[in-house]
């Protein structure tokens, strides 16, 4: 990072006779260059720390009046209705149970994508694709949310399962794996394009077919490259808003039947904040409490696709 | 011996079949995967392209889905995105130019590089709920463009910062070695050498940046932009809407023919995302050929 470890100035400072003004001068500039510039990077980490004491203090608020018990361990999530329960299991099942058939969509479509741009598409094809590729990942959520509602659940969804209602946890599943192929497609690539050459022309050398190298040299030479894009995908799922908020309904549901309504807990902040619930009440706290779990999530997910990504580096680089 | 040959040749044929059958499977995926753009825009100009016009863009919302339009969620787009710009774009290249050229490696300099990877993961809806306790409330901004802005900044900063990094090690070493060489001290060094070279690396990334920012709904959501605003705004602590959230709201009203006008709303909004990226794009490929050559 830094590319020399004395400062531009110090040679200089050693000839004490010949340090005049305008070179002092320099040298207070070139302190406040670096200190401005110092800030700037502290913004983010302000940032983090800004994230969680706003989180920590309402949810910590939210918690002397809710037992922690209650929260992760209730069946029932009705917090604007009497009799208010304050179980976020439900909540929370909808989240992981949307997720999950989102990567299980979006992880095999995304990894064959990459593979095939990696190991098999040649470069004028590649120099289209991934252009393609990105104009999808650049797709706004609510107009996924749109497609998911209008399109998905619509005309494709209800006829082909006869469902009576609208919203369902599939179309809003559907539309995040679609939002994250991209995400999966680019990092795994990434990953494959990192395996040395070498490797692949030694299998080809024994003999071995395309479809071989990759199943049993590509892949599992980048494998902790494309876990850590799983990761990173499934992390995406649950942190989305619009797509759920629009297409999954509104109601919390503890199944495990993608056909029903269900309602995340981005959806539910949603909903709250759409609302007229006042703020600072403890209605209004719930939201705190559900972002605090959703943060901690998501956060210790993306910590973990960055160690392997990490790990991925060191052997290869 | 026979036998031998021919369950070898029978063996390569079987692998050859394989080889064959999962190279269409790719091709498949891939095409499945751009599919479904193909058919997103379809469906999104299907229902929407008869509703727009001169009048949709040019008129406020309404009760009444025939006499609705855009007016006031096209303008708040613009101010929102201009002024993420002026806060995020030199923060985010400042920080980028203090990790690549001056951080020493030390645990300050790891600590802003993990939290910053970390942050760009953050789900927007909490980048929401802190503009709502920090800005809105603490500040005390209200719902304003002001408040907006300063939330999307956060949200988009950690994707300037990664992006002008890129841009910044994509110099070659030797037109700093240069620098210093004629004398430069680092700052000159930096500001004359190196940030003009990276530039249009920078600007790619700052333009697909602010295009992330401009779709984003959920965060405006939670900070309470207006979903009723019949005016454009007038300044920086004016109150405003933007096309995501005129979107979502339409998208939920019961009656069709607002769905037309969520249709059209989001074709205007493509079009102004898609001339964003093609820039970014040509950008970036002048970029990659002046290095080449």
């Amino acid at each position: 990072m830094a590319r020399t470890d004395s400062s531009a100035g110090s040679p200089r400072s050693r000839v004490k006779p010949r340090r005049d003004l305008g070179a002092r001068a320099l040298n207070i500039r070139e302190i406040v260059i670096h200190g401005m510039l110092l800030a700037c990077a502290l913004v983010s980490v302000l940032t983090t720390t800004a994230i969680v004491i706003v989180l920590l203090e309402e949810t910590l608020a939210f918690f002397q009046e809710i037992s922690p018990l209650d929260f992760f361990g209730g069946t029932k999530w009705t917090p604007l209705f009497t009799p208010a329960n304050y179980g976020v299991l439900p909540l929370l099942a909808g989240t992981l149970l949307i997720s999950i058939v989102a990567a299980a969509f979006a992880v095999p479509l995304g990894l064959l994508t990459a593979i095939f741009l990696s190991e098999y598409a040649p470069s004028w094809l590649r120099s289209i694709i991934k252009p393609i590729l990105e104009v999808l990942a650049g797709i706004p959520t609510v107009v996924l949310g749109f497609f998911a509602l209008f399109f998905l659940a619509e005309d494709i969804v209800k006829p082909l399962f006869q469902t009576t209602g609208l919203f369902s946890a599939l179309a809003a599943a559907i539309a995040i794996g679609i939002m994250v192929i991209p995400l999966v497609a680019s990092l795994s690539e990434d990953a494959m394009q990192a395996v040395p050459r070498s490797l692949r022309e030694g299998a080809f050398a024994l003999g071995a077919t395309r479809f071989e190298v990759s199943r049993r040299v590509v892949v599992p030479a980048a494998l902790s490259g494309i876990m850590a894009a799983f990761i990173l995908a499934t992390s995406r799922a649950i942190g989305e808003t619009m797509i759920v908020a629009l297409a999954a309904g509104s109601t919390p549901n503890l199944t495990w039947n993608p056909l029903e309504p269900m309602q995340t807990m981005t959806a539910y902040i949603v909903a709250v904040s759409l609302g007229d619930t006042p703020q600072g009440s403890l209605e209004f706290r719930t939201i705190f409490a559900v972002a605090m779990t959703l943060f901690i999530m998501t956060f210790a997910m993306n910590l973990f696709s960055q160690y392997l990504l990490r790990k991925f580096r060191e052997v290869y680089e | 011996m026979t036998t031998a040959t021919s369950t070898f040749s029978g063996h390569i044929r079987r692998r050859r079949i394989f080889a064959m059958a999962f190279a269409v499977l790719c091709a498949a995926a891939t095409f499945v995967a751009i599919g479904f753009l193909g058919l997103l825009l379809y469906d999104v100009l299907k229902q929407g392209l008869g509703g727009v016009s001169w009048d949709f863009i040019n008129s406020y919302p309404s009760r009444k889905p025939e006499e609705a339009g855009i007016k006031a969620a096209l303008w708040g787009t613009i101010w929102l995105m201009f002024m993420t710009a002026i806060f995020a774009v030199p923060i985010g290249i400042g920080s980028a130019i203090y990790l690549e050229e001056y951080a020493p490696r030390n645990w300050l300099s790891r600590i802003i590089q993990i939290n910053i990877s970390n942050l760009a993961g953050v789900p927007s809806i909490v980048y929401g709920l802190l503009g709502l306790a920090l800005f809105v409330r603490a500040m005390q901004l209200e719902r304003s463009v002001m408040a907006g802005a300063l939330t999307i900044s956060l949200l988009i900063l950690p994707i300037i910062i990664i992006a002008a990094q890129e841009a910044l090690r994509a110099v070659p070493n030797s037109i700093r070695e240069g620098a210093y060489a004629v004398g430069a001290t680092r700052s000159q060094m930096v500001f004359r050498q190196v940030v003009p070279a990276a530039l249009p690396g920078m600007m790619t990334g700052i333009i697909l940046a602010l295009s992330r920012g401009i779709g984003e709904t959920a965060p405006l959501i939670m900070i309470g932009a207006l979903l009723f605003v019949p005016f454009t705004p007038d300044g920086p602590f004016s109150r405003f809407t933007v096309l995501p959230i005129q979107i979502f709201n339409w998208s939920q009203r019961p009656q069709e023919e607002f769905h037309q006008n969520a249709a059209a709303a989001i074709i205007v909004l493509l079009i102004v995302l898609l001339t964003m990226n093609s820039i970014a794009i040509v950008l970036r490929n002048r970029f990659q050929n002046s290095h080449r050559g």
